[in-house]
């Protein structure tokens, strides 16, 4: 058992999980995109779970670090804020905003996130980034919108879990970065038909069942 | 180690070292006449194949009898292909720019007539009364050689070379020591990793010597991707056993079995060099089993990197050797505790390894009075761009940038004047004229903005545009940046939007506050070093160039007029020469025509600014004028078309 300080208030957590999962566990919000409960190693890649550590100079993304007893955090500095408010508006300036049109509308993580930050869905300071490529039907049971995803890994995740080995993963670089199936489209279709893990953990339904 | 292993140990590389000393002198026989020719791939590039095939062929024709030894490079790539012929009555004498031609000519006059030909030579190795000695010019005394002492000097192919040269008594000598004692002495020598951020190597041994797990290993990381920077590449290349010996003696620090270097596969040579050394060393009981007699066993192993930036930073590259995609992970746990397959890692540059040897040879006080107090040692920039004497140069830390780039690199060509230095490349800062000063150390460069970084450095003139600089680097690091974390991804994509737009003269305002915002979070939020650093080149250029971006913005000007929508040529009808067609035929748009009073006009709307027509101009007319903004350039309408074809 591990005792900490977060904003003021003082939390109790079992020994070795991850920062972000005490704060969730006690109900203390932290905006987060790429983390899953059952990952050993989080991969810490859409930098929104920022929080200060006493006796850390910059922020620290809360899904990499394990609690300690004794821990002093906030969630809510200025500086956590300004980071999580840009990050965000990355994330905004690659994402085409459709709510209305979109299945994950209501339910969708970005949503929550700007409803927490106070931060509208309309850019304001960056251009949008448009990107060639609006949906990839490649795969006999799964539809891909490189539009709404955010690379948070965690369908790659899943499906290595669920299968051993992940039918998809990342390919290319830089902002062209997408998930990919590799050409795997055929063999995957035995298990995918039966699966769609992937789909069902995507926080924003850039992952989609076909419609059949 | 028991006395007595001790004594065997040394017994056994003595024997080593005297057949390598037999077979050194049998080489360099007392009569014999050597041709020294600089092979590494700078060399290889200016054409040293053809140099000594040219050699070969005037010997064979010529019946005389000689040595040719590749070696690998001097650092002084401003004058490669370099020979050094060393024939007996004369110093060994270093020449310059050497051409078939020329080689032919060295052969007749100097090995067949004992003419020197002074005309081509750089200088002597040793002192001597007939030739000035290289040691008397800038480029070569100021510099301290320590990890490069033998580069260029001895064939990196042929181990017994480097053995008759001292080479492997360092690691005799850690072979005798306790493990503890070696990283002491590490310690005491206050060296510092060479790959960029300057960590201390001997905390790195430490943690993974104390690591619980019983299988460690080291990796060698040579996976060297900046722009303009080749200092890796070069060492492996030129004496790759002066790293193998470092590797060697910091596993043996650090209790590893297994060694990995990590080379891009860009590099073939080096990577075959590498090989055949590693491959010699096994041979004669260097590596592998039971090295030199004693209990401790090392295998290295190559690991070819396929040429992603990213895989340069330890984390990337060691998910890369276990075949997954080369993307950073968060940091703890570090390699030095879980790092390849899990086990405690140490990672040291190609610089850091080869540094290894000389410490342990002459001692930590040696190497603490090299350099500064804080960053001991020397350091190694391969310094391009507009500098007379372009190549690598190891210096001790703490010269100033002034005498690095103006002394001993011969200051900038074409009488013009310095504008900035970018140093760490695309992850490092541009430095002023006003930071010339500042000396080259970790901390120094750090403060300035810059960073030392694996050693890149590219000197500008004044005809570099600093924003279009910036442009340049970020997107390089936008390319490369493996689309993981969201602010490198997304936020360097973004910068480079907002640079390219302001190079395009469609630049807002607002921007460079934006610019300063978006590239401080992003230093603050990017996961690993890559995004930690891509935004350097855009705070420092702002910073010290602030008044270019303005111009840019607010005057749609460039001041550098290196921003193509931002300038336009066109010909000052006063200096022009009537009749005078020179410009015409050297524009690939046509866009050249005739006045009525037969002098040129350049056509604004289908020029594409290349420049051509002014370097075309006879200089005695010198009548092409480029300016910023383009509304600079006076309009001379083109005459409607008179001649009636047909």
């Amino acid at each position: 058992m591990a005792r900490l300080i977060v904003d003021n208030k003082q939390i109790e957590t079992d020994d070795g999980v991850t920062l972000l999962q005490a704060c969730l566990d006690n109900e203390i919000y932290i905006p987060n995109l790429c983390y899953l409960k059952e990952m050993d190693n989080p991969p810490g890649s859409c930098r929104l779970c920022l929080v200060e550590i006493d006796g850390h100079s910059q922020p620290i993304t809360s899904c990499t670090v394990t609690v300690k007893e004794g821990m002093v955090i906030r969630t809510d500095t200025e500086h956590v804020r300004r980071l999580q408010r840009t990050a965000f508006e990355l994330l905004l300036s690659v994402h085409r905003v459709d709510c209305k049109n979109c299945p994950a509308n209501r339910k969708c993580e970005l949503q929550r996130i700007a409803k927490f930050l106070h931060f509208g869905l309309k850019l304001v300071r960056l251009d949008q980034l448009e990107r060639e490529t609006t949906v990839v039907q490649d795969h006999p049971c799964l539809e891909y919108v490189p539009t709404r995803c955010v690379l948070c890994g965690k369908c790659v995740f899943v499906c290595q879990k669920k299968n051993g080995q992940a039918v998809l993963s990342f390919a290319k670089r830089g902002l062209d970065t997408v998930i990919s199936f590799f050409g795997e489209e055929d063999k995957a279709t035995a298990t995918c038909e039966e699966c769609y893990a992937c789909a069902e953990v995507c926080p924003v339904a850039a992952l989609l069942m076909k419609e059949q | 180690m028991k006395q007595n292993s001790k004594e065997k140990l040394k017994e056994v590389f003595a024997s080593i070292k005297m057949d390598a000393e037999r077979r050194f002198r049998e080489m360099k026989g007392d009569s014999s006449q050597n041709i020294f020719i600089g092979m590494a791939t700078c060399g290889l590039a200016s054409g040293a194949t053809d140099v000594k095939a040219a050699f070969e062929e005037a010997f064979s024709e010529k019946g005389i009898s000689a040595r040719i030894i590749p070696v690998g490079c001097l650092g002084h790539c401003y004058a490669e292909p370099l020979v050094i012929i060393d024939r007996p009555g004369f110093p060994p004498i270093l020449y310059h720019d050497v051409t078939p031609g020329k080689a032919k000519l060295l052969v007749k006059a100097f090995l067949e007539e004992d003419d020197p030909v002074f005309e081509h030579l750089l200088g002597a190795m040793e002192k001597n009364d007939l030739i000035p000695w290289i040691m008397d010019f800038a480029r070569f005394n100021q510099e301290k050689r320590v990890v490069m002492a033998n580069s260029g000097l001895l064939d990196p192919e042929d181990i017994y070379q480097y053995v008759a040269k001292g080479g492997y008594s360092a690691l005799v000598k850690a072979l005798t020591l306790e493990q503890e004692e070696i990283i002491h002495e590490i310690q005491d020598s206050g060296l510092r990793g060479r790959g960029g951020a300057g960590f201390l190597t001997h905390i790195k041994w430490q943690l993974v010597r104390d690591a619980k797990e019983k299988d460690k290993i080291v990796i060698c990381n040579a996976d060297e991707g900046d722009p303009g920077a080749y200092m890796d590449r070069t060492i492996l290349e030129s004496n790759p056993h002066q790293v193998i010996e470092g590797i060697t003696i910091s596993a043996y620090a650090v209790g590893a079995k297994k060694a990995i270097v990590y080379v891009r596969a860009e590099y073939p040579l080096a990577v075959k060099t590498t090989k055949k050394a590693i491959e010699q060393a096994k041979e004669i009981g260097l590596l592998g089993k039971g090295i030199l007699g004693t209990d401790f066993d090392l295998d290295i192993a190559i690991f070819e990197g396929s040429g992603a930036f990213v895989c340069g930073e330890e984390t990337a590259l060691i998910q890369s050797i276990q075949g997954k995609r080369g993307m950073p992970q968060p940091r703890p746990p570090y390699p030095s505790q879980r790092g390849l397959w899990g086990k405690p890692t140490a990672v040291n540059n190609v610089k850091t390894m080869a540094s290894i040897p000389p410490i342990l040879n002459k001692g930590a006080q040696w190497y603490r009075g090299i350099g500064t107090e804080r960053s001991p040692g020397t350091a190694i920039f391969s310094v391009v761009g507009n500098v007379l004497h372009a190549g690598l140069v190891e210096i001790p830390m703490g010269v100033t940038l002034r005498t690095l780039i103006f002394e001993i690199c011969g200051g900038i060509p074409n009488q013009k004047s310095f504008k900035a230095v970018q140093i760490g490349g695309p992850s490092g800062g541009c430095l002023p004229g006003s930071s010339l000063d500042t000396p080259i150390d970790f901390d120094s460069l750090t403060q300035a903005g810059a960073m030392m970084g694996s050693g890149g450095m590219v000197v500008m003139d004044e005809d570099a545009c600093m924003v279009d600089v910036a442009r340049y680097f970020l997107d390089f690091t936008q390319k490369e940046s493996c689309g993981k974390c969201t602010f490198c991804r997304i936020g360097t994509k973004h910068l480079l939007d907002v640079l390219e737009r302001i190079t395009r003269g469609k630049g807002r305002q607002g921007d460079i506050g934006l610019l300063e915002d978006l590239s401080l979070d992003i230093k603050a939020g990017s996961l690993c070093g890559l995004g930690k650093t891509a935004p350097n080149p855009v705070i420092t250029t702002i910073k010290y160039f602030r008044d270019e971006y303005e111009a840019h913005i607010r005057e749609k000007r460039c001041p550098a007029m290196m921003c193509r929508t931002l300038t336009a040529y066109y010909i000052d009808l006063d200096k022009c020469a009537r009749g005078c067609d020179a410009c015409v035929g050297s524009c690939p748009t046509e866009s050249i025509f005739t006045t009525k009073n037969r002098k040129k006009g350049i056509d604004q709307t289908s020029c594409v600014k290349c420049g051509e027509c002014m370097a075309s101009c006879p200089p005695e007319y010198d009548a092409v004028r480029k300016v910023s903004p383009p509304e600079l350039a006076p309009r001379i309408e083109r005459p409607q078309e008179t001649v009636t074809h047909g």
